[in-house]
């Protein structure tokens, strides 16, 4: 075997030669293969110019139904755009690539984009993934808008903005929320230590608590390693009398969480943020159990004006699925890089640094109406302005709580 | 100068390593090289790095671990912690170097520690220590606070609010969400420097008389011990010196991304499994084959990207594929029989 050597060597750096060159020779290709429908309709007039929107998310592995709502949601947007006519009579083109959840993949995945020739980003979709771009596109001087990066750093540089609520936000509004209507006296938290979003909005929701009508008595934490079994904690926060128990999760552990109550007979009062949206949708859940639930959300699939029913319509007739607070921010996203692009009567033909200088005063001029919320407006921080909402579920479905 | 079979076979690997740097150095140079390519090359050189650590412990010393992320995680947050706390203090070339020293220093000193225990077990028994330490490192740093303010140093393991700093205080360490922040101070010429020592310290290390003490450890141990060989020591030796490598493969790592966090898609035992793939595919022992199945293995699901969702699929294929045709004994069988018919095989019969 030892003789060998030699040889697999060089065929490996054979190997590693060719790939290297293969994946030079090919980036054109991939940019082409990566175009949607629409830009591949617009081929014959393959000389005209178009604004390219490049999208960032896990689209494998565990957190991959977060990736692909952002990145089916923006091509969806895309479409629609494009055939209303494109942005100032510019068609545009989109791809996506994929992160894995990793920063380091996200930051290759970025490059990859920028090859393609991205002028504008919509992503990363989660929040270490986000902050990890963010340092290039700050270099590139590219327009970076996140749809549901929520880390307080997301939006450190000011070529960043987002359209989702930054972490401390939400557990700024949810302690005045449960306050203001005096929902509860004795309030349990069970949060995810290892997780950043979770974390974020924990920490400053006990912050805020500090001199509410209510008190903390219990906040005990899991990790996704442990993810299965929240006897525990709930045991923690019913032994402590918390009539309500504050659930800064995603949806996923929290639908465990809401089964084993049931089972162990604790039915407080149970709250959550954005996260929790998409519970309604978990298989083998029973929805009954989370009869009562309320959620900070901006965004609810079943609301019934007409931007709603029409997105979800047709993000259903595409995926085959009901679009979540993921997809609807995306959407947005794309919608208010367009209002931005229409208000400072941008070009395809600027270069990418000049398109994200007009665009950082674009985004704190214009006011957006969208899915999120029916009023967005920005500050030169990057930080978005709108109400939360809350909702209730009622009958298995988002009821506006008063 | 006559070389002896053994220094011209490291020299070829350092070749190597230099001629594909000098390669994308012209290309990038010419302005030839995208930026996807651009960026990956510094994630190349370090896990080429740690492949090489572990090569190092999997096939000098002959013990499996798989929690060798575990300690590239010490030496990415030791030394992210120090470049936060002297980012405005130090010129960054004075910093990094700190940074390094830091970083290697305390994931030696984890080697040291872990290897007490560690070492008195053989075979299986070693592999799962090994991969609860990984796990173990991975959450106890997801608990820490920390955060410097004018008062001095504070740490939690509860949560940030517990730390009572003032108000102008630094939170370094922010529990799960890691180190954001750290100065991006990792490039591509730096990378390959560390490979270059890294490959030089261990491919001396396998030629000299401690080397070959260590393989004749790991060839037989009985043996080696009645010929009077100290195998503690000698196991400490390889195994504290893989840590270390892996720990400046850490310092490269959290310099490189701005976003540190110890979770377990870069520290959990699938990265360390990976990083064992990357050694068994290129050969277990085989220092220079770890360097080239490592960047290969790195690049191939990256390049994969215009394939979009079929990429990973195809990507576990190549992976199959490749190592039935790297080491599987009836390939190489029929590699060698057609290596004898073209004649090139046969020579080389004769010259061994």
């Amino acid at each position: 075997m030892k003789k060998y050597r030699k040889v697999i060597s060089a065929l490996v750096a054979g190997v590693m030669t060719a790939s290297m060159l293969a994946g030079c020779g090919s980036s054109a290709d991939n940019s082409q293969t990566a175009t949607t429908e629409q830009a591949e309709g617009e081929q014959a007039a393959a000389d005209t110019l178009t604004f390219k929107i490049g999208a960032i998310g896990p689209l494998t592995g565990g957190a991959a139904a977060y990736g692909n709502a952002v990145c089916n949601a923006a091509e969806l947007a895309v479409s629609e755009i494009n055939a209303n006519g494109g942005i100032n009579g510019y068609q545009v083109e989109y791809s996506k690539e994929d992160d894995e959840l990793n920063a380091e993949k996200s930051v290759n995945a970025y490059n990859t984009l920028k090859d393609w020739g991205m002028q504008f980003l919509v992503g990363s979709t989660t929040s270490a993934c986000s902050i990890a771009v963010s340092e290039y596109t700050k270099n590139d001087n590219m327009f970076q808008l996140t749809p549901s990066g929520s880390a307080v750093d997301c939006v450190k540089y000011d070529n960043v903005f987002r359209v989702c609520f930054s972490d401390p936000n939400q557990g700024i509004a949810s302690a005045q929320y449960i306050s203001d209507h005096n929902l509860a006296t004795k309030v349990g938290i069970i949060y995810d230590s290892s997780d950043v979003y979770s974390n974020g909005i924990y920490q400053k929701f006990t912050e805020e608590s500090a001199g509410k009508n209510y008190e903390i008595v219990s906040a005990e934490a899991f990790t996704q390693d442990n993810n299965t079994d929240f006897s525990v904690q709930l045991q923690k926060a019913k032994d402590a009398g918390a009539d309500l128990v504050f659930l800064p999760i995603y949806y996923k552990d929290a639908s465990l969480i809401l089964t084993q109550a049931n089972t162990m007979g604790y039915s407080p009062v149970f709250f959550g943020v954005d996260g929790m949206d998409g519970i309604l949708t978990v298989d083998n859940f029973d929805t009954a159990l989370a009869e009562g639930v309320m959620l900070l959300t901006p965004f609810a699939a079943d609301a019934t004006d007409d931007l709603t029913v029409n997105f979800v319509s047709q993000y259903q007739a595409k995926y085959g699925e009901v679009p979540n607070q993921f997809a609807a921010d995306a959407y947005d996203a794309v919608y208010i890089i367009k209002q931005a692009i229409e208000a400072k009567n941008l070009t395809p033909d600027m270069s990418v640094s000049d398109l994200c200088e007009s665009m950082k005063t674009a985004m704190t001029e214009i006011e957006a109406t969208g899915l999120t919320s029916s009023k967005m407006t920005w500050e030169a921080s990057g930080e978005p302005n709108k109400e939360p909402k809350a909702v209730v579920i009622q009958n298995g479905a988002y009821v506006s709580a008063q | 100068m006559k070389l002896n079979k053994k220094s011209k076979d490291n020299y070829i690997t350092y070749a190597i390593v230099m001629v594909a740097y000098l390669i994308f150095q012209i290309l990038s140079a010419t302005g030839n090289l995208s930026s996807h390519m651009t960026g990956l090359l510094v994630p190349m050189t370090y896990y080429a790095v740690i492949a090489v650590a572990l090569n190092l412990c999997v096939g000098i010393l002959g013990e499996l671990s798989i929690g060798h992320c575990g300690f590239m995680c010490i030496g990415a947050f030791s030394s992210a912690f120090f470049s936060k706390l002297t980012e405005n203090v130090l010129a960054w070339p004075i910093r990094f170097f700190l940074a390094f020293v830091i970083g290697i220093a305390f994931a030696a000193l984890f080697g040291f520690l872990i290897g007490i225990p560690v070492l008195r077990l053989k075979g299986d028994y070693l592999a799962i220590v090994t991969l609860a330490f990984g796990e173990i490192i991975k959450n106890v740093i997801n608990a820490f606070y920390i955060g410097v303010d004018g008062n001095g140093v504070h740490f939690s393991m509860k949560n940030s609010m517990e730390l009572n700093m003032e108000p102008d205080g630094n939170l370094i360490i922010n529990g799960a969400m890691g180190i954001t922040g750290t100065p991006h101070n990792s490039n591509f010429t730096i990378g390959i420097i560390v490979l270059l020592l890294s490959l030089f310290v261990v491919q001396n290390l396998i030629n000299s008389r401690d080397g070959r003490a260590i393989m004749a450890v790991r060839d037989n141990y009985i043996a080696a011990e009645a010929t009077g060989i100290n195998v503690t020591r000698y196991k400490m030796m390889a195994f504290v010196l893989s840590a270390a490598i892996a720990g400046a493969a850490g310092v490269l790592f959290s310099h490189n991304i701005t976003t540190l966090t110890a979770s377990s898609q870069y520290f959990g035992y699938n990265a360390s499994i990976m990083i064992l793939v990357y050694v068994v595919l290129g050969g277990i022992g085989n220092i220079r084959g770890s360097v080239i199945a490592a960047c290969v293995l790195y690049l191939l699901p990256e390049l994969l990207r215009g394939f979009s969702t079929y990429r990973m699929l195809i990507y576990s294929i190549v992976l199959i594929v490749m190592m039935i045709v790297n080491w599987s004994p009836r390939v190489i069988e029929k590699r060698e029989k057609l290596a004898a018919k073209i004649g090139f095989g046969s020579r080389k019969k004769i010259a061994r």
